[in-house]
């Protein structure tokens, strides 16, 4: 096995520098506040911005994770909830970096684009285990609904997470970590 | 002459489906295992052991492996001496999938194509149904998720394309796919047939366990040609680079037309979910 170094700790929301910090294949535990939305939720906020409406949570230095979770059994906070593919979020991303969105989670590349903004505006992609579900919720201390109830799995909720294992994939120098 | 229920049909396919989301099948487990104590990727090994703690927990909680319970995907083998008898055997499939995904809290995804309206009960399912010699019915279940099927692929070659032409398109679909079919896959490849069969055949191969003995030496030969090529792009577990992108590439072939070559790749992500039951 590869020497590794110790994972970062990091809050969320984000302060100001710590993004920029990140380098692309660090190991980071992210604890704090991240906001689930996936393709659904996508279109209606950016819709939304577009004709001059409000986001329903505060974009600035928010990070949002790409997700659809399961309902939650009984005695559960949340159901299994592994990432989603990001590239098909690469549509809308621009314009929610640039309404100050830092930080997003999911699994797999991102296009050019994003890339070019993540490091326009020194945000940050983390790589999160695809299907490992369950583990992930094991991370998730409180989830609340937020928006689009009606959307079910794809509804927006604020999930309390503690030492999320995230990967940096790619930095707000564009590193990216699936470019080898 | 052998009676059998549609509703009997539709309750193994309610079960079916809720252990399959729920249970790693065995020896996927130990393929994942396998590749934990060989890889060499930076981040492969936290990756493999990630998943496979999320398989102990699955089984132990009774709850699903990945959030994406898939869409149903149900392949029926009846006997033709069976007679099915109390309604239409469809509807009692997609009622077993119904009270399946609504029952046991596990995600609905199924919904209009053109409009995306959810249907909200994960029904329909796709349904594959044979009629074979004798009396049983064999039901195989795969919830499918479509981070993989997604990165899926089919191509209709060139005969002179040839046995090269195909190994092409299958790496060529896997690096395509990339991170997004969440590595290590498995590899399910249809040739020959028409377009619709060479489809559906790479599709029932995922549902093959990986340790049946392919179909002849030949889909052998080209099962482990493929293998070593896909291993040697360094893809590895989630795309984080490694020595383990497919666990195993699974091939069925079917006679075709002198004038084709038809070639169906379907990706199938590390969560190589499937169960079956035969009556």
């Amino acid at each position: 096995m590869n020497e590794q170094k110790p994972p970062i700790r990091l809050n969320v929301p984000f302060d100001k520098e710590a993004p920029k910090k990140l380098r692309a294949g660090e190991r980071v535990l992210l604890s704090g506040e991240i906001y689930t939305a996936r393709d659904a939720a996508h279109k209606r906020i950016t819709e939304s911005l577009r004709q001059g409406g409000r986001p329903p949570f505060p974009l600035q230095d928010a990070c949002i994770y790409y997700t659809g979770p399961c309902p939650a059994a009984p005695g559960e906070i949340i159901g299994p909830c592994g990432p989603t593919t990001s590239g098909r979020m690469d549509a809308y991303t621009p314009q929610l970096l640039a309404r100050g969105l830092t930080g997003m989670i999911g699994k797999g590349k991102r296009s050019q684009a994003v890339k070019h903004e993540i490091k326009q505006r020194g945000a940050v992609y983390f790589a999160i285990t695809g299907g490992v579900a369950l583990l992930v919720a094991q991370h998730v201390l409180k989830c609340e609904l937020v928006a689009f109830k009606d959307l079910g799995p794809e509804a927006v909720y604020k999930l309390t997470v503690n030492e999320l294992p995230v990967i940096v994939a790619v930095d707000a120098a564009g590193k990216d970590v699936y470019e080898r | 002459m052998r009676n059998i229920a549609v509703s009997e049909i539709g309750k193994y396919v309610e079960t079916l489906l809720v252990e399959a989301c729920c249970e790693l099948p065995k020896r996927v487990e130990e393929a994942l295992i396998k590749a934990l104590n060989t890889e060499r990727g930076e981040h492969a090994q936290d990756v493999l052991e990630q998943i496979i703690e999320n398989a102990h927990l699955a089984w132990e909680m009774k709850r699903p492996i990945c959030q994406d319970t898939g869409m149903a995907v149900v392949f029926l083998e009846v006997g033709q001496d069976v007679h099915f008898t109390g309604g239409d055997l469809t509807a009692a499939v997609n009622d077993g999938v119904r009270r399946a995904y609504t029952q046991n809290y596990l995600r609905r995804s199924v919904l209009d194509p053109l409009t995306r309206q959810n249907t909200h009960d994960n029904a329909p399912a796709v349904l594959h149904v044979s009629i074979e010699p004798g009396a049983r019915v064999r039901i195989r279940v795969a919830p499918k998720g479509f981070g993989c099927e997604n990165t899926s692929a089919l191509k209709m070659l060139p005969p002179s394309a040839g046995i090269e032409g195909i190994k092409d398109f299958v790496v060529e679909t896997v690096k395509n796919a990339g991170s997004n079919a969440c590595p290590p896959l498995v590899i399910g490849v249809g040739i020959g047939g028409t377009m619709e069969k060479a489809a559906i055949l790479a599709k029932r191969e995922l549902l093959r366990p990986l340790t049946r003995p392919a179909e002849s030496e030949q889909t052998e030969k080209l099962e482990r040609e493929l293998l070593e090529r896909i291993n040697a792009l360094g893809i590895g577990p989630m795309g984080l680079g490694g020595d383990t992108t497919a666990l195993a590439v699974l091939v069925a072939t079917h006679p075709t037309h002198i004038a084709g070559l038809p070639v169906a790749v379907n990706i199938q992500c590390h969560a190589a979910r499937h169960k079956e039951w035969t009556l």
